[in-house]
């Protein structure tokens, strides 16, 4: 049961076909750029209070969801535009829950950060740091309590990490054999305050141990080896082994919200990630180099998730606000 | 085509910012990611990076320019080929127009007559026993968790132990250790597992071994399971129970004696419910189970060995919302609930050998609460008094005296007296402990005040 860490998927030996490789861009790339739609919305006062963007992190979500099965649950923090989009989430759906819109996922009653899709088994969006953390093991016990073989991916980040109720969790977790995974997305900034910082640990994932969890440490700017770590968690859940920790370790561009003038990094810092490691750049080199598609294919995607995003922003800007009545409706069932 | 970079709104408040310095200058080629410019917001200085690739065509807002306006115009995007001289200054965005909110419904002054229902609780002639509240609450979980197998109970102690209060005695034997579940002492986290499984579509009920415990669970129940329906559009709520006992107990101190009544009835979302007799600890336990949204159902040590009569039924609720006259009078309406009854049964008992006549009421549920029943009774005795163990800054009581003020002012003959415990922590010495809680004197006292005997 000892934790052990991956190394990289090898570049040269995609655990992929080619066709799927492209599929994994698109997704990437469909996030990117629905970000930055959200964040110019955001700019332009259409999309208000916390915005929390996605940008940079766009391998993990894309890259587990690779590796998960229909039916399979998952639940995140505030940040989950991305997650939402992953999981086969509507665009227009979540774009028009940011402007607080009738056509958004929680008829505009939710916002940024709390969002939901009982079809595609998205159970939120949670605003409280670190809650979906029992709330997601709470999921993967109902499936073992109803013996149906799915499996719960539950996100947080390394700032959650440090709240009690993970551990809390992750014991109750190990001692019941809940099918659960933990993914700890550590962006190495809980908001303003490093890892060196807050946490003494400097792989967090390590911490499973003294609850008896495997776990391992991935490459979050890397997708293949997040879809392959993703899938080793995937069969020691499934198989009934219990809960299982990813610690994948990757980084926001973006400020911690649209608010976060991010004055505890450096501008050099980010730039170098964006210029040495962006998962997006990472597969478009693969595909071009392995001539698994042209420039002018990967234009097309482009241009094709271009529409998208401007459809949802269209759809978003022009759903009409909630009626008034909405006010008092969904307080009890 | 050309298109206008606008001036951002970079935090929640922001309604204008100063435009600090810009990082490009006019025939420069940027791409999505790439900073633009420094905007000093009210907070901070942020960065503002394109989002559409193309060539600076023109800066229309010269750096250091205080007071921008969000949404106006700072610069203007030229896509390949395009000149700068195709530019055409346009008026900056309009900001939506605010919708005016609507005005408040006006609380009508004096009411019609409240509809009330007065049905009884058991028809005439049903047959009876004897059971006391514990038994009761136990057999209500019980006979759900016959009907419903997605029904389970989990907390401390409540399996191999059998219950700290034993009142899931023999339910392990019965349901097994998959539906009768021992926890860790770990309310925070246990709680929000229950939360996720109802979210999932399992109906969980989860011990406190008392409620003092569940203040480390206070985020999973108000943020987690009772927002969670209407956050989500009405897609996915959580069906649930958080039961246990509540209110002061016997010379446990501060920390284990707190009634919350008050607290959770604050809360949109949730039901709270908190019964008397044993038929209604039973006959309410079924609703909450059954009930598709989160209830709170707030039990009491001392009432746990109460006999009552119970309905000898095969399926007895109790509906949510509709409160219980235990005794008819006409001279002073006392509302209570839980405990409280207990002094309020008794208090009426001696007034009545005084010659006043008290009107008995038990909420039985704090939220939804029958206000309706409250105000058809004082519009018949004009005067209230409230009896509850809880504190009484924002007690229930003084709820209750607000909607009475609002509905039936005009009905009122005297104000309303909250009779509640102090304004103190528990103590734990016995004579503080007594004086701490509300006795059957202070509620006669508070009876003779409204009626000015």
């Amino acid at each position: 049961m000892a934790a052990r860490k991956t190394t990289k998927q090898p570049a040269d030996k995609p655990n992929v076909s080619a066709d799927e490789l492209k599929a994994l861009y698109k997704d990437m790339l469909l996030i990117r750029r629905f970000e930055e739609k959200a964040g110019q919305l955001y700019g332009m006062g259409l999309i208000g209070g916390f915005c929390h963007l996605y940008i940079g992190q766009e391998a993990v979500v894309v890259g587990l969801e690779a590796a998960a099965e229909e039916g399979d649950k998952r639940v995140t923090s505030y940040r989950d535009h991305g997650h939402m989009l992953a999981c086969g989430m509507d665009a227009n759906g979540v774009m028009a829950e940011l402007t607080g819109r009738e056509g958004g996922y929680s008829k505009g009653k939710g916002g940024s950060m709390h969002m939901f899709s009982k079809e595609k088994h998205f159970y939120g969006g949670h605003g409280i740091v670190a809650a979906q953390v029992p709330l997601g093991a709470g999921l993967a016990f109902a499936d073992k309590y109803q013996e149906n073989g799915r499996v719960t991916f539950t996100y947080f980040g390394d700032g959650a990490a440090n709240q009690g109720q993970v551990y809390e969790t992750f014991n109750m977790a190990a001692l019941w054999d809940l099918p659960c995974i933990f993914v700890i997305e550590n962006n190495q900034y809980a908001m303003g305050t490093s890892q060196q910082r807050s946490t003494s640990s400097a792989e967090i994932y390590e911490r499973g141990k003294s609850f008896g969890i495997p776990g391992e440490a991935v490459d979050g700017m890397d997708v293949l080896a997040v879809k392959a770590a993703g899938e080793t968690a995937v069969a020691h859940c499934r198989s009934g082994k219990g809960p299982y920790i990813l610690e994948i370790k990757t980084y926001r561009y973006r400020g911690h919200s649209m608010s976060d003038p991010a004055k505890y990094r450096t501008r050099e810092e980010v730039q170098k990630m964006r210029d040495e490691r962006d998962p997006i750049e990472q597969v478009r080199e693969m595909l071009l180099t392995g001539k698994h598609a042209t420039e002018d294919d990967l234009k097309a995607i482009d241009k094709d998730i271009k529409a998208v995003v401007n459809e949802s922003a269209e759809f978003a800007k022009n759903s009409p606000e909630p009626a008034l009545e909405e006010l008092w409706t969904d307080i009890y069932a | 085509m050309a298109t206008e970079i606008l001036m951002p709104a970079l935090s929640p408040t922001m309604e204008e910012g100063t435009l600090a310095k810009w990082l490009v200058k006019e025939g420069d080629t940027v791409k999505s990611g790439d900073i633009l410019a420094e905007i000093e917001t009210d907070k901070a200085t942020m960065e503002f990076e394109a989002v559409d690739e193309g060539i600076i065509g023109k800066i229309l807002i010269a750096e250091g320019t205080e007071g921008v306006k969000v949404n106006a115009a700072i610069a203007v995007l030229l896509e390949d080929g395009e000149s700068a001289d195709d530019i055409v200054a346009s008026a900056p965005a309009q900001a939506a127009p605010v919708e005016a909110a609507p005005a408040p419904v006006a609380a009508a002054s004096a009411p019609a007559a409240p509809i009330v229902d007065t049905s009884p609780d058991w028809p005439e002639g049903t047959p009876m026993k004897q059971q006391t509240v514990r038994e009761a609450i136990r057999e209500g979980m019980s006979e759900e968790m016959r009907r419903d197998d997605t029904v389970f109970l989990m907390g401390e102690e409540v399996a191999e132990y059998e219950g700290a209060y034993k009142i899931s005695q023999g339910m392990l034997a019965e349901f097994g250790a998959k539906r009768v579940i021992d926890t860790p002492i770990t309310e925070h986290g246990f709680a929000g597992i229950a939360t996720g499984a109802s979210f999932a579509g399992l109906r969980p009920v989860v011990e406190f071994m008392t409620f003092n415990f569940a203040m480390q669970a206070m985020d999973h129940i108000i943020n987690s399971a009772a927002k969670t329906l209407y956050m989500s559009g009405g897609q996915m709520g959580a069906p649930m129970v958080f039961r246990g006992p509540n209110g002061a107990a016997a010379r446990v101190g501060a920390q284990h004696s707190q009634d919350y009544a008050a607290w959770f009835m604050q809360v949109p979302g949730l039901k709270v419910a908190m019964p008397y007799a044993a038929s209604d600890a039973k006959g309410l336990m079924k609703t909450a189970i059954r009930d598709d949204n989160p209830v709170i159902f707030l039990e009491n040590e001392i009432m746990y060995g109460k006999t009552f009569d119970v309905p000898d039924v095969e399926d007895y609720t109790v509906p949510f919302g509709k409160a219980r006259i235990w005794r008819e009078g006409t001279d002073v309406t006392i509302v209570s609930f839980g405990i409280g009854m207990t002094y309020s049964l008794e208090a009426a008992d001696k007034l009545a050998e005084e010659g006043i006549s008290v009107e008995v009421l038990d909420l039985r549920t704090i939220r939804p609460m029958d206000t309706a029943a409250i105000i058809k009774s004082v519009m018949k005795t004009n005067r209230c008094v409230t009896v509850e163990e809880g504190w009484p800054q924002g007690s229930v009581g003084s709820y209750i005296s607000s909607v009475l003020m609002q509905e039936a002012f005009d009905y009122l003959d005297a104000p309303v007296i909250n009779c509640t415990g102090k304004d103190v922590p528990m103590p734990y010495a016995a004579n503080l402990e007594r004086h701490a809680l509300i006795t059957t004197d202070e509620v006669i006292a508070a009876v003779k005040q409204v009626t000015y005997k």
